[in-house]
């Protein structure tokens, strides 16, 4: 081989080379001028989610730092650890706000946050995040439509085993009709948290001490 | 750049060479994101943004890049530019971040972002690539705002939903409700919608230009066949 190619190409190299590295600069910069807005806006959010179906009147810890991690479970539809928030009211638990995962969404799964007072009544859902149809299936979110604060005050005394379904099938729980895949999956999920709740509560409020979670610790690193 | 210019930039770009209903280039984010006014106008603002740095960033360095490795190097300054606009969004607004999610990174694929680069910032001073770039991208935006408007009226009856995403609770009472009591268009919000519409506009366009044509060559004239406005510079 010729030397002229070869002293050609490294150089075509090199200057790629030195594009990358002026890009990566650029994006390192970026990222930790960012990195501590991003994670305050995550967490702004999730307690948004949290305060809506918390009442400020029951707590006065740091519910984002009370948290406990619990594992994977089937009953929560979940798969893999999740975090569970704790309210507690002068050191004693109130409410407490689990991750659950409905599997049988119309189109996947629907992730919510299901709070849970310490006397087994629903204090509120949310959902996170789904991917059910825009206009249709949609109205399990809050900001479109108030149906799921239906859940807010439910429990096992005041709906027997068996209500807990739409109203199609039998239940208690109000539908809208073309979408009925959609709220059947989110009841369903909500009552198999309840049942959760009820056999595991002295766990999920049991290490006093916080224990605090990194969520974002690939961001901090 | 003498005023002559920065108006043929700004003609060719929001209208005469529009992206989304003349070169039909970028058509992805275009039907993927149109489904409302405020989400429309915030990917565009977005690309055009991403399209004035892009422009203002290659020009300068077009004599410093080896012909062979142009596109890579082209890719790589529109990526680091996508990658900043999508932490200041994640930072500054969140919302909105959440809503556009995936079509953030996409505006790397976007090829009206690299068909600008590489036919007019690769071969022009920084100055007018800047405003090539924002002029495209301002086209661009215009559409996806007419279509999201038009999807949205016709879907939801209402026009600037969401726009509390991007500004903030203060704007929560800004939505008008174009048509009360409306029970919604699904088809509208749905791909399908944005085809139709899409189509619609590429229509509108096209008579308006035969129209000017007719004009210009005096009434009564027979009107030549409408030339197909895809692949001008660079195909899909």
């Amino acid at each position: 081989m010729s030397a002229a190619p070869v002293k050609a190409s490294l150089k075509t190299a090199l200057n790629l080379l030195v594009f990358a590295v002026l890009g990566t600069a650029v994006l390192a910069f970026t990222f930790n001028l960012t990195r501590d807005r991003i994670i305050k806006s995550m967490e702004a959010e999730k307690l948004k989610l949290i305060m809506q179906v918390v009442p400020p009147a029951l707590f006065d810890n740091d519910i984002i730092k009370d948290t406990l991690i619990i594992p994977a479970s089937k009953q929560l539809g979940t798969d893999r650890p999740t975090t569970a928030y704790r309210a507690r009211l002068q050191g004693k638990p109130s409410v407490v706000v689990l991750e659950a995962i409905a599997p049988d969404g119309y189109s996947g799964k629907i992730e919510m946050i299901v709070a849970i007072r310490a006397d087994a009544t629903l204090s509120g859902v949310r959902v996170v995040r789904h991917k059910e149809t825009p206009g249709l299936g949609d109205y399990i979110e809050f900001a479109k439509n108030p149906w799921i604060s239906q859940f807010d005050g439910a429990s096992h005394a005041r709906y027997k085993e068996g209500g807990w379904k739409v109203k199609k099938d039998g239940g208690q729980f109000d539908y809208m009709a073309g979408a009925t895949i959609t709220p059947r999956a989110v009841v369903k999920a909500v009552h198999k948290t309840l049942h959760y709740y009820e056999e595991n509560r002295d766990q999920l409020f049991a290490a006093t001490l916080p224990t605090p979670v990194d969520e974002h610790k690939e961001l901090r690193q | 750049m003498n005023t002559q210019q920065i108006k043929e930039i700004l003609h060719n770009g929001v209208w005469k060479q529009n992206a989304g209903v003349v070169q039909l280039l970028g058509l992805c984010p275009l039907l993927a994101v149109s489904n409302s006014v405020v989400n429309g106008v915030s990917l565009g603002l977005a690309t055009a943004f991403v399209m004035a740095m892009s422009g203002a960033a290659i020009s300068p360095i077009r004599s410093y890049v080896p012909n062979e490795i142009r596109i890579p190097v082209f890719i790589l300054i529109i990526a680091v530019l996508v990658t900043v606009v999508q932490y200041a969004m994640n930072a500054y607004m969140y919302g909105l971040y959440v809503v556009l999610g995936i079509f953030i990174p996409l505006i790397v694929t976007n090829c009206i972002v690299l068909a600008r680069v590489e036919a007019f910032a690769s071969k022009n001073p920084a100055l007018p690539s800047t405003l090539d770039g924002l002029a495209m991208g301002l086209g661009l935006t215009a559409v996806l705002g007419v279509l999201g408007g038009m999807r949205e009226i016709i879907g939801k009856g209402t026009l600037l939903s969401g726009l509390d995403l991007a500004l903030g609770d203060v704007a929560k009472g800004w939505v008008i409700h174009v048509i009360p009591d409306y029970h919604g268009f699904l088809l509208a919000i749905l791909p399908p919608g944005a085809f139709i519409g899409l189509a619609l506009l590429i229509a509108g366009k096209n008579w308006l230009k035969l129209r000017e044509e007719r004009k210009a060559r005096g009434d009564g004239a027979t009107v030549a066949p409408v030339e197909g406005g895809c692949g001008v510079t660079h195909g899909n």
